[in-house]
């Protein structure tokens, strides 16, 4: 904090709501009178290095919104007729607090399932929240599969014995300058266009950072891009048929001899079955299945395995992929077999800083934590434990797909209620999102924490409390590096963060709580003992700290005994090995070797349906104005992406009869949704392009419009449950069959 | 007339847009007003698709005088997620777009 001219200066870690996203910029936040006048990138953090995107740009215009939800609400009409009376905080804790008891006395704490959207800063008090419960059900429900990083997530974990993370320098603290650094000569991009994205624990632009120092890209990507367009290689492959191009270019790699052979002797484990199994996949075959040409998938595959090093960086479709995990698997074969683990400019691997856990990642997290008793006996009532080995051994995630059939049929238990944490189901990412509203306005008790009314208050919520943004909060982050804290620099409203809404909830619900910590202040320091520092010295120091020598710091660490419990070299599974025949795979019944199978929908699969719907619906495009379904009431965002849009091939256009800038329906069995046609050369022609979380605050809120989520939301077309037999991925966001027609004046009112 | 100007390694500009709202916050502009604009391009080349995106300086570009009176940078040069922006003298920036491709130079004042 440094004062000036009335102006306070406050170094911050930006994470979640404001920005919205998975976080991790530094920025300055200037305070005049007790409210916040600018944001400035912050030059001194390392993650960001003075850098900021649109949204937290637009701060200010978020956190003062006159819609901001300032006070708890509860609800006065009927649910979705939108009326809400103000109360105090007693208030609202003290009906949470009676109803969560009653059901909790009447069904067993199993009944609440507790939920929250995107990977943010509420992963830590809301799994807080659920265990100091009782309840084993922490979910991101609706999110079909949990298609959102825990399949990539849990294939490392299984398979590399941690999670693996493109090297950006950002695990050091001279970044690019450091001396022990490489830039990656070749970066493969799966999947992504890293810069409007925010990838997970990673900063888009740090693609474009190591491009300009040299690096040049491969890009796997169903459109042309940004990222494509400067690419040597672009696969412009089929959507979710990634496998089977991983297979191929492991195929290409291993018959050639092109693997690092030194590495796959003393460090793998399986390679003759991967051989054989590779066999099966061969570049031809390959560019039948993907629509990309043989000889480009040949080339970059080579290409790719001579760069030393070479590293790869995967997007969110990876898991939305038929099976996921297994595609994950494979394509982190591609840089383990290639040598490109832990070392400078390759894949390295990605560990909390300093071992502090914020949002718990793995099992073992959880159990340090909460200890094994507690883990053990929720994970016997977990929904999905008992059907998905995956499911069950891995993180502590309820099963979305299941618990969406499980609130409507109350088998094999009833749920009562749900907690929702900032995350709109409803406009954002439920799949089957008519399913989703028919079956939660049933329930007995719905509280839902948020910034800003939005579908899912308005068609929901009895109780609405009022969250803080990033700037108005306490709260820390090991995601992976730096280890950071975000620290309150202003107040608006009622408004309190999640781990105070949090704490004091936990605190009501089970006497044990208040007698461990004493302050959310407290926890946060027990939280960073292990880093030996308070929540004051991380404030003090510029609210970052790069992690020290150790097993949170590259390189090499499985050669320096550094990965494992025993202290021996080697990685952190039951062979010290890489796992390309993964045992834990066998032990969780899954195929131990990676596999391509067909989306469950598409030309191959439904040729029938196929017929019907002609298009391939890539939905969930991101944009850097909007995260997710948030931020469309901010003018200075908004304002440059007024409509939602379709991007539509011209040529398919032509066929359709449909003009540039022309409202279109999307349509498929299960509805149809509002589009503005954007003719672009960009999408191929039997793809369709958009994006998702598409809500218009500006229109009515209440029943029947719901801000008109009816219309625009994009994810009432996609099908369920999950295409993926581990139970993780396979959310069908990307392969869904759809066609376009045009829309006939007079047929709706807010065209 | 200003000696100083903006140059744009637009290759490397990704059209994130944070150059425009950081105009916007820096001047308090309303959401139709900006000193600097962003621009994509399409099209079909003999050596395939390109895209590309292109920020303008706009009529109320005033190459932020307050800031760069304190010695700070524009706020759309510092907070580009590119950094594909620079503010200077136009003779030494002219020199700067001898070296590469793919650059313009705007000198808005």
């Amino acid at each position: 904090m440094k004062a000036e001219d009335n102006i306070t200066e406050f170094k911050t870690t930006a994470w979640s709501a404001g920005p919205g996203c998975h976080g991790g910029c530094g920025q300055k936040l200037y305070v005049q009178d007790g409210k916040l006048i600018r944001v400035e990138g912050d030059e001194s953090n390392p993650w960001s290095q003075g850098r900021s995107c649109p949204r937290v740009l637009a701060l200010t215009q978020y956190m003062y919104h006159h819609d901001r939800i300032t006070t708890p609400l509860k609800r006065s009409g009927a649910r979705g007729e939108g009326k809400f009376t103000p109360i105090s905080w007693d208030e609202a804790f003290e009906i949470c607090e009676k109803k969560l008891k009653e059901i909790r006395e009447a069904h067993g704490a199993e009944s609440v399932i507790f939920c929250q959207g995107t990977g943010r800063d509420v992963g830590g008090p809301i799994s807080f929240l659920a265990y100091s419960y009782g309840s084993p059900n922490w979910c991101q429900l609706g999110l079909s599969g949990h298609s959102c990083y825990t399949p990539r997530l849990a294939a490392m974990k299984a398979t590399l014995g941690d999670f693996c993370v493109m090297d950006a320098s950002q695990f050091l603290e001279q970044r690019y300058d450091s001396p022990e650094y490489t830039v990656p000569k070749v970066i493969m991009v799966w999947a992504q266009n890293p810069p409007p994205t925010c990838p997970d624990g990673f900063f888009g632009h740090w693609v474009v950072d190591c491009m300009k120092r040299g690096s040049e890209i491969i890009s796997v990507e169903p459109r042309h891009t940004w990222m494509s367009t400067r690419a040597k290689h672009h696969l412009q492959i089929r959507p979710g048929t990634d496998a089977a191009l991983a297979l191929g270019m492991l195929h290409v790699i291993i018959n050639e001899n092109l693997y690092d052979q030194e590495f796959v002797r003393k460090w793998t484990f399986g390679f003759d079955d991967l051989t054989e199994r590779v066999q099966q996949y061969s570049p031809s075959t390959v560019a039948e299945i993907t629509w990309a040409p043989k000889d480009t998938i040949i080339e970059a595959a080579r290409y790719f395995a001579r760069a030393k090093p070479a590293a790869i960086h995967w997007g969110v479709p990876v898991d939305m992929t038929p099976n996921s995990p297994t595609v994950a698997q494979a394509i982190a074969q591609l840089w383990s077999i290639t040598g490109n683990i832990d070392v400078p400019g390759g894949n390295v691997i990605a560990r909390p800083s300093h071992g502090v856990t914020t949002y718990p990642y793995t099992t073992e997290e959880l159990v340090e934590l909460y200890g094994q008793e507690l883990i053990a006996k929720l994970n016997a009532k977990r929904i999905g434990a008992d059907k998905y080995p995956m499911v069950k051994g891995f993180r502590g995630w309820a099963q979305p797909d299941m618990a969406i059939d499980q609130i409507s049929s109350g088998k094999p238990y009833p749920i009562k209620a749900v907690w929702i944490q900032t995350a709109n189901i409803l406009g954002g990412q439920a799949a089957r999102m008519k399913l989703h509203y028919e079956a939660l306005r049933k329930l007995d008790f719905v509280a839902v924490v948020d910034l800003f009314h939005n579908p899912t208050t308005m068609a929901l919520a009895d109780v609405v409390l009022p969250a803080a943004t990033f700037a108005e909060k306490d709260s820390f982050r090991s995601w992976w590096a730096p280890l950071a804290v975000i620290q309150k620099a202003v107040q608006v409203g009622e408004c309190k963060s999640d781990w105070e809404i949090n704490f004091e909830m936990a605190k009501r619900l089970n006497s044990g709580v208040g007698k461990k910590f004493s302050s959310v202040r407290d926890l946060i320091n027990q939280r960073l003992k292990v880093a030996n520092v308070t929540f004051q010295e991380m404030i003090n120091r510029g609210s970052w700290a790069m992690p020290p020598d150790g097993p949170s710091k590259p390189y090499r660490r499985h050669e320096r005994g550094l990965l494992r419990a025993d202290g021996k070299p080697g990685f952190n599974t039951s062979t010290g090995k890489v796992e390309l025949w993964s045992k834990t795979y066998e032990a969780w019944g899954l195929d131990p070797l990676p596999y391509y199978t067909e989306p469950v929908q598409g030309p191959v699969s439904t040729p029938e349906l196929y017929r019907k719907y002609p298009l391939i619906m890539i939905a969930g495009t991101r944009s850097s104005l909007f995260f997710h379904s948030e931020h469309r009431m901010i003018p200075w965002l908004r304002d440059k992406l007024r409509h939602p849009f379709v991007e539509v091939h011209p040529d398919t256009a032509k066929e359709l009869g449909i003009y540039d800038g022309e409202w279109v329906y999307i349509e498929n069995d299960h509805g149809k949704v509002k589009r503005k046609a954007k003719l672009s050369l960009t999408v191929h022609p039997k793809m369709i392009n958009t994006m998702h979380g598409w809500w218009m605050p500006e229109q009515v809120g209440s029943e029947p419009n719901l801000f008109g989520v009816w219309q625009y939301q994009i994810n009432q077309l996609i099908p369920g449950p999950q295409d993926s037999v581990s139970g993780f991925g396979g959310g069908q966001y990307k392969t869904t069959l759809v066609k376009l027609t045009k829309i006939e004046q007079g047929e709706s009112e807010y065209v | 007339m200003s000696e100083f100007g903006l140059l744009i390694e637009y290759h490397y500009c990704t059209g994130c847009l944070a150059c425009e709202v950081a105009c916007q916050q820096e001047h308090n502009h309303p959401a139709s007003r900006t000193g600097i604009k962003v621009t994509e391009y399409v099209m079909e080349t003999p050596t395939g698709l390109s895209i590309d995106y292109v920020p303008f300086p706009t009529a109320l570009c005033d190459l932020c005088a307050a800031r760069t009176q304190r010695g700070e940078q524009p706020s759309c040069v510092k907070h580009c997620q590119a950094n594909c922006m620079r503010y200077g003298r136009v003779d030494e920036l002219a020199k700067e777009m001898e070296k590469k491709p793919r650059m313009v130079l705007f000198k808005p004042r």
